[in-house]
């Protein structure tokens, strides 16, 4: 079908690290007392960030080798 | 839930509703509308195989099982779901993709004849809509009792009685919108980026869950063994937590549930046979099964740590703050209603709003709560977006995934077949989008008969399970046994339904009242769980399918072997393997899910 998949899912996880890495950064970090004294927004929205980029490169390379064309997955599971 | 929260949320719904809008200029044809084209690659099939049955019932009732059962729960993994994933990429995706049947009950009509096609289509597109109205219903009672829009309204000056209704309305029109636009292909698409969510969204809250408890072993420490032990007790149905032996396991849910679903569902099967080739679509199955090998992880880990931390840490609807975005204060003295097992609360009555009790006059615990509350707990602004957009994207794909197996049963199983047979291509494309639209309209409907009749659906749950556990007998002998028939099949199904019922009404469960939940002839026999029971009416209706379906065969004329051919084992030729690397092969891929299923057994056991 016409897009490849891997690049609006490595646009939206890009967004989504981006915001929470932000807000992890510029937030109130008295409230992550609450996840055990870890800046989770900031540590996990830096790993989504990185998934988000590496699909988004892989997604754009996957549409330039032609969308019909069958590219290996790209990761086996859980994708982080 | 603040305005992080919202721009996280917000964010997800746009993607959501920008892929089926991408994806309508490609739908031309009904091909591209049902099967998208048979142009997806294996690994988006193989994640959407498992995403489609990631629903509600999946993320909110496996977390609870885990709080009741501990990680026993597991086996619905390991033992419930891999080895069918394996047996129906290997050896059945051969007859249903290679037959070019475009659904499950027209693979029927091929290999047995139109009345089998016609009882499971009508059963099958009955089913998707309850399904589908059930998982809607529970996300907006989910939504309600979390209070997660209450803020929301109370700004806009609404009244909270209509965050159900809202929280329905918003859901279905999401859904509806982009299957409407963008049909499999898009509700495929969707559940790719759905998986993914929800591991971005419950892995964290694995790690500070388990974080919190000192680890797997400070889990252990906190818990009693049977909780932390999934094969503890087995030999003795009385001894372990399921109330169910190793055979009944093994055999109800590892064999005749199992693989009835996961081998003749079409609402999972429809996504292998969008796949681009023969060898994509078997290895759709198997690609599935890898996260799925680790989904415990994610989905029940959670409800057992929900149970493991202290009582006073408790969270409940009725006091936590941190969905109306007030800081949760450490030590909040625990509510006088509050206090339940860990961060699981008591049970309230929906009517009094008090504590419900089970028949010994202990208070009962709302276990469907247990994930929902560790989101809560854990999660600060932001990622607590992250977590309930997760949680939302699971209630999506669950319901898109059966809006799209309906749509695509509805238009060729009944209308096609029985209704309107020789129309062109474009009429069965727009046939596809008005169902998209009807059957969206029932899953409302069926929500809201959900919301007022809780004992209609659990009737209507009963009947289905009847229905669904046979079918795999059918499906074994159709697919590896030449002589099987037409009359084999029907009667075979029918019979297996009848048995299911005679043998639910002739026994019940320890504890249970005759009524629903079984003994309504007569109670002749009592198991220790109600798990237990539903396993041993699975055995009894396959088993009578099974040998129903042989000896009328057998009494019936032979179908011709010249019409078999690509339908039936001994008739089709080997598919040919195409050059692909060693481990992207079906056979190698199943060998490493199949060892590291029995790997994760063992160190679980």
């Amino acid at each position: 079908m016409g897009i490849d998949i891997r690049l609006p899912i490595g646009i939206l996880f890009s967004l989504l690290g981006v915001i929470l890495t932000a807000y992890g950064t510029l937030g109130d970090t008295s409230r992550y007392q609450q996840s055990l004294g870890v800046n989770i927004n900031l540590n996990w929205g830096i790993i989504l960030l990185v998934f988000g980029v590496l699909m988004f490169l892989l997604g754009r390379r996957g549409m330039r080798a032609g969308p019909q064309k069958e590219s290996s997955p790209p990761s086996q599971s859980s994708g982080h | 839930m603040t305005g992080i929260d919202w721009l996280i949320l917000g964010l997800y719904f746009v993607f959501v509703l920008g892929i089926g809008f991408a994806l309508k200029s490609s739908m031309k044809t009904s091909t591209d509308f049902f099967l998208a084209g048979r142009a997806i690659p294996a690994w988006v099939c193989g994640l959407a195989f498992m995403s489609a049955n990631l629903g509600a019932q999946e993320v909110i009732g496996m977390g609870a099982s885990g709080a009741k059962y501990g990680i026993a729960t597991s086996h619905f993994y390991w033992i419930g779901a891999i080895p069918a994933m394996v047996f129906v990429g290997l050896f059945m995706m051969p007859f249903y993709y290679g037959s070019r049947a475009r659904s499950v009950p027209e693979y029927l009509r091929l290999r047995f004849d139109e009345k089998t096609r016609g009882l499971n289509a009508m059963s099958f597109a009955i089913m998707t809509i309850f399904s589908s109205g059930i998982s809607m219903y529970a996300i907006a009672k989910l939504i309600q009792v979390l209070h997660v829009f209450d803020s929301a309204f109370q700004k806009l000056g609404l009244s909270a009685s209509g965050i159900f209704d809202f929280s329905i309305i918003v859901s279905a029109i999401v859904v509806l919108v982009y299957t409407f636009l963008g049909g499999l292909s898009s509700a495929i698409y969707n559940e790719v980026v759905q998986f993914f969510l929800i591991v971005a969204g419950f892995l964290p809250l694995s790690w500070l869950g388990l974080k919190s408890v000192g680890g797997w072993s400070g889990l252990k420490a906190k818990l009693d063994p049977s909780f932390v032990h999934s094969g503890g007790g087995m030999s003795n149905a009385h001894t372990n937590r399921l109330g169910v032996e190793w055979f009944g396991l093994a055999m109800g849910l590892g064999f005749v549930l199992s693989f009835g679903y996961w081998c003749t569902d079409f609402l999972v099967v429809q996504r292998a046979m969008a796949a681009n080739s023969m060898s994509a679509a078997r290895r759709t199955p198997l690609i599935g099964a890898l996260p799925k090998m680790l989904f415990p992880f994610l989905v029940i880990l959670p409800g057992l740590i929900a149970i493991s931390l202290p009582s006073q840490m408790a969270t409940t609807p009725a006091n936590a703050m941190a969905m109306t975005g007030a800081p949760v204060a450490t030590s909040e003295p625990p509510n006088a209603q509050g206090q339940g097992h860990g961060l699981i609360p008591y049970k309230l009555d929906a009517v009094t709003g008090t504590v419900a009790l089970d028949k010994d006059g202990n208070p009962q615990l709302d276990y469907d709560l247990a994930v929902p509350n560790m989101l809560l707990h854990f999660f600060p602004p932001g990622m607590l977006g992250l977590g309930l957009t997760a949680l939302l994207a699971s209630f999506m794909s669950g319901m898109a995934g059966n809006v799209t197996a309906f749509n695509t049963v509805w238009t060729y199983d009944i209308y096609q077949s029985y209704i309107r047979p020789k129309a062109s291509d474009e009429h069965y494309l727009w046939m596809g989008r008005v169902s998209t639209v009807v059957g969206i309209v029932l899953s409302i409907a069926a929500a809201y008969m959900a919301n007022r009749f809780n004992n209609i659906m659990d009737m209507l749950q009963l009947v289905f399970a009847f229905v669904n556990a046979p079918l795999f007998a059918t499906f074994l002998l159709g697919m590896f046994w030449k002589r099987a028939t037409g009359h084999g099949a029907f009667t075979g199904l029918l019979s297996g339904t009848a048995a299911a019922a005679v043998h639910h009404g002739l026994t019940i469960s320890a504890g249970a009242v005759p009524g629903i939940k079984g003994g309504w002839l007569a109670v002749t026999h009592t198991y220790p769980s109600e798990m237990a029971q539903n396993f041993w009416t699975a055995i009894y209706a396959w088993s009578t399918c099974f040998v129903v379906t042989v000896i009328v065969s057998l009494v019936t004329r032979a179908p011709e072997e010249s019409k078999l051919v690509g339908l039936v084992y001994s008739l089709t030729p080997k598919p040919e393997e195409e050059p692909l690397a060693w481990y992207a092969k079906p056979g190698a891929l199943a060998v490493i899910v199949l060892g590291g299923t029995v790997l994760l057994n063992i160190i679980f056991w």
